[in-house]
């Protein structure tokens, strides 16, 4: 079993070249705004307050399915026809808003104030905003600001530019301890597994970086070694980075691979002896394998193609080529982070066509004629290529569900073995 | 700058989608940044859209921003149109295209396009969702009879009397509230009394449909929220009388009928609506039990309206509260309350909604999609009436909310959040029995959804200084669970109001005798 897992050798799966082409035509992503949706999830005294449009507040609650089960603790400060006509104004008006929004939840201990595109197209200066307020709330609020807006980032980038604004509020390190710092928003039951696999490498000292209270930031200075937990993360990388913390390069923790290869980077950099990583990493690994086994059996030799979305398309792509042994047509990605994708690429199947950037209609065309038997998609395009024939998988749901690490690698697997068993098991419609 | 956690309606140029959503041969292209491009999922998720909605996105960039994004647009433009081949363009910004102040209309209209390009002006940062849809359906319907007025006779006068009447019915979009559906029953219902349907617009409407309003010799205003200003216009330059009474309810169906007649005039037998059910199944002694019950509306300003008359004259509820998120409706929406007695409550923030329906405290909400969220919270039953809606709300079956299905689909739908007739008869008496205990929910409701009294007791506030005697505790645990929230809250306001500092038992049947109706 251990061995059918990993079928494709390294030889055949190093590529030539990754070159992508490069599109510059009507894009379908999210904007930034939509990581507020995870990232206040997490940060559980945290207010995400969105300086922007009606456009922005409905993006939010549509992105997030009207979810209104409790009062939000994300709101968006609407600019009306009177803030577009004096900038003074604005600043009054933020600090009002602020204040009603506080006056709600007194509880808070952080605000972020998110920029959006109206704020950055009017020169709205959400950073000085953010020094002011934290002035005048010094000691019980913290505020920082960040730009989720659509004409500088795409979806998950939101939740880059997040941490590393945050990044530099971090106190600094100055013990001569090694740190372990996990970067970027993964579940809790996700960061709790992560940490006892940690503790039993013998790797003492772990941040988790956001973790779930903002007035517990983690130390980082130079002794700080970083682990990205997401590949969409290259701004925060470089803000820590200026810390004085150092990258532990490795392949992102999805799969048994992934995940596998993730552990080892921090055990190697921390000096685990070997006999320890395997002891460590043995039990999970052959869980996550055998959990693969039943759906590579479902899988294997099934095509995809991926529209870009959520810069996790490479990181997926090589789980589902080399652990499920599926065969990837296009895949797209919204933009290339080489630095961050530097251990990824060369685990990638070769015989793919990469699409950095996207040109929407041409890119749909191109998945019609390749008829892939499971296309993942942003969520406005999955309906109409089911009702076109095509089985889809929504995206979303990758940053919605755990699905990080050996325990996950299973349920990675079943989110694209789902919709080509439902098409298994219906008898109506018109799928095939 | 207003802060914003949930909104009711969209921006503007998402009523512009829907209005291009809903035609064939349409095609908007939209100068906005990525990101914008969540409006697909509203059509594709929510209503289950088969087809992407026919928008293209500019989605430029910070690297665009300056001289690049007309040049963007523009190309877009071009783009889409080798695409798509529509019949007709519309042109809009979103809310940053706005500020960019590239004029899209402008560059549209001299990109020498071979179809008619209709610029639109989408004012993102004072309207909203419903302004926009009403814009761009006036701006394309104007557009599109303009350029045919100079360039054709009038039709011949239609002169013979016997001559079978038509009318348009204007408004329904792509996610309304039960478009689909209301657009049949109102066909069914005016094809059984002899009106023909010369156009439906803007659902499923094409250009050419919408060159042949004029031929009609009436518009129904079906939803004014989207179709009024575009009627308005038509009645001005075409001269065609607008049918304003909206068929949501049996009396408003009847009313409709008659204002038909009335304007068309022909005779429409009062036999149109006998089938309904709603009357009768509201005279049936099970329904008894709905009189008074306290019920609270908020919606569009259209459903706001029309289903409060239908609970207050058809049910035989009590309208305890109404309320709009539609401005533009607001003139009439106050009216409608002041004959109810009523203030009404027109805002679009749904915390100024969840105040209000927790201190009036009904027994049912009608509302939209965020009453639901409301009512779940405080406990309380609840239907949907108007949008905001969500997926549930566009149903597989059959379900139109207007003509005579409509007014059943409201009755069956209403009822059903409420405990049944006979249900609450039995809960009494059997109250005490080991299966019908406080924390027991009705049968026909899904676990979590009946349990009134945890509610009551983690959100009620008790009125401090007023102490509940020992007879009076026991007594008042005797009244069943679904009212003894309210009870006890009367009855300390009973106290509060009158001084006194403990309840006893003589405490507790005064404010029952002083809040009985």
């Amino acid at each position: 079993m251990t061995a059918e897992v990993i079928a494709v050798s390294d030889s055949e799966v190093v590529p030539e070249r990754f070159q992508p082409v490069q599109e510059r035509g009507q894009r379908a992503v999210f904007c930034g705004l939509t990581s507020i949706i995870w990232l206040h999830r997490k940060i559980q005294d945290a207010f995400f307050l969105v300086v922007g449009s009606r456009t922005c507040a409905h993006l939010i609650q549509s992105a997030a399915g009207v979810m209104i089960f409790a009062e939000p603790r994300f709101g968006t400060a609407v600019l009306g026809d009177r803030d577009l006509a004096g900038m003074a104004d604005c600043h009054d008006e933020l600090d009002r808003v602020v204040a009603q929004v506080l006056a709600r939840r007194p509880e808070l201990k952080s605000i972020f104030l998110v920029g959006s595109c109206p704020s950055e197209v009017i020169k709205l200066d959400l950073d000085n905003a953010a020094g002011r307020l934290g002035r005048v709330y010094e000691g019980q609020v913290r505020f920082v600001s960040f730009s989720g807006s659509g004409i500088e980032t795409t979806f998950t980038q939101g939740e880059d530019n997040c941490l590393a604004s945050l990044a530099s509020d971090l106190p600094t390190d100055t013990t001569a301890e090694d740190r372990l710092l996990v970067v970027g928003t993964v579940p809790d039951i996700v960061e709790d597994q992560f940490r006892r696999l940690f503790t039993q490498l013998g790797i003492g000292q772990v941040d988790f970086f956001p973790g779930s209270q903002s007035t517990d930031l983690p130390a980082v200075g130079k002794n700080t070694k970083m682990l990205l937990a997401q590949p969409f993360l290259g701004e925060t990388l470089r803000a820590l980075e200026s810390r004085g913390a150092t990258l532990l390069p490795a392949p992102f923790p999805l799969g048994a691979e992934g995940s596998e290869a993730w552990f080892r980077a921090a055990a190697n950099a921390y000096g685990v002896a070997e006999e320890k990583q395997a002891e460590v990493l043995q039990p999970p690994l052959q869980r996550a394998r055998a959990a693969l086994g039943k759906y590579r059996t479902e899988l294997s030799g099934k095509s995809f193609s991926m529209l870009p979305d959520s810069q996790l398309e490479i990181p997926l792509a090589r789980f589902l080529a080399r652990e499920c042994g599926m065969t990837p047509k296009e895949v797209g990605t919204p933009y290339f982070d080489a630095r961050v994708m530097a251990e990824e690429v060369p685990l990638l199947p070769s015989g793919v066509d990469w699409v950095e950037g996207q040109d929407l209609d041409p890119a749909l065309d191109r998945v019609r004629a390749a008829k892939p038997d499971l296309t993942v998609c942003g969520l406005g395009i999955a309906n109409p290529l089911e009702a076109e024939g095509l089985r889809t998988k929504w995206s979303i749901e990758l940053l919605f569900t755990p699905i990080q690490g050996f325990e996950q690698a299973g349920d990675l697997a079943e989110l694209f073995a789902r919709p080509l068993r439902r098409e298994r098991a219906l008898e109506v419609g018109s799928w095939s | 700058m207003e802060l914003t956690l949930w909104t009711y309606e969209g921006p503007p140029h998402v009523g512009a989608i829907r209005v291009a959503a809903s035609m064939r041969g349409v095609h908007l292209v939209l100068h906005a940044p990525q990101g914008d491009t969540y409006a697909d999922l509203l059509f594709t998720m929510i209503e289950r859209d088969g087809k992407r909605p026919p928008v293209t996105y500019t989605t430029f960039q910070a690297r665009d921003l300056g001289a690049s994004t007309a040049e963007k647009f523009l190309n877009t433009l071009q783009a889409a149109y080798d695409h798509h081949k529509p019949s007709l363009l519309l042109v809009a910004d979103s809310c940053t295209a706005e500020l960019l102040q590239d004029q899209p209309g402008t560059l549209a209209e001299t990109a020498g396009l071979p179809v008619p390009v209709v610029p639109l002006e989408m004012a993102a940062y004072s309207r909203k969702e419903n302004w926009g849809a009403s814009e761009t359906f006036y701006h394309l319907v104007r557009a599109v009879l303009s350029a045919q007025r100079n360039s054709e006779e009038k039709p011949a006068d239609q002169g013979s009397s016997n001559r079978r009447r038509t009318v348009n019915l204007l408004g329904p979009t792509k996610l309304g509230f039960r478009c689909r559906d209301d657009i049949q029953e109102i066909q069914r219902l005016l094809q059984s009394v002899g009106i023909g349907v010369n156009v439906v617009a803007p659902l499923d409407a094409d250009i050419n449909d919408i060159s042949r309003i004029p031929e009609a010799d009436a518009n129904v205003c079906l939803y004014p929220e989207v179709a009024l200003t575009t009627c308005t216009w038509l009645e001005r330059n075409f001269g065609q009388p607008v049918i304003r009474t909206v068929p949501l309810g049996f009396g408003a169906t009847q009313d409709f009928l008659a204002e038909l007649a009335g304007v068309l005039q022909v005779d429409i037998s009062a036999e149109a609506v006998a089938d309904c059910r709603l009357p009768w199944y509201s005279r049936s002694v099970d329904s008894t039990y709905l009189t008074g019950k306290r019920v609270f509306v908020f919606g569009d300003g259209m459903h706001a309206m029309t289903c409060a008359r239908v609970a207050q004259q058809e049910m035989g509820f009590e309208v305890v509260g109404l309320g709009t998120y539609s401005r533009e409706m607001a003139r009439e929406v106050r009216a409608m309350a002041k004959e109810l007695g009523l203030d009404a409550l027109i805002t679009d923030d749904h915390m100024v909604v969840e105040q209000a329906v927790s201190e009036l405290r009904p027994e049912l909400v009608l509302g939209t999609q965020m009453e639901r969220h409301i009512a779940k919270r405080l406990g309380i039953g609840c239907a949907v009436i108007s949008t905001p809606a969500h997926v549930q709300d566009y149903p597989a079956r059959f379900s139109p909310q207007m003509g005579v299905e409509g007014a059943n689909v409201l009755f069956d739908t209403w009822v059903h959040p409420l405990i049944m007739g006979l249900e609450e008869h039995l809960l009494h008496m059997f109250r005490d029995d080991f299966e019908f205990n406080d924390h027991a929910a009705p049968s026909h409701l899904s676990h979590g959804e009946g349990t009134l009294m945890a509610v009551e007791d983690n959100n009620v506030v008790p009125i401090v200084g007023v102490h509940w005697e020992d007879g009076a505790e026991k007594e008042l645990k005797k009244i069943p669970f679904f009212v003894r929230g309210k009870a006890k809250r009367n009855t300390e306001r009973y106290a509060e109001e009158r001084g006194l500092t403990a309840i006893d038992i003589e405490t507790l049947y005064e404010a029952k005798a002083h809040y009985s109706r």
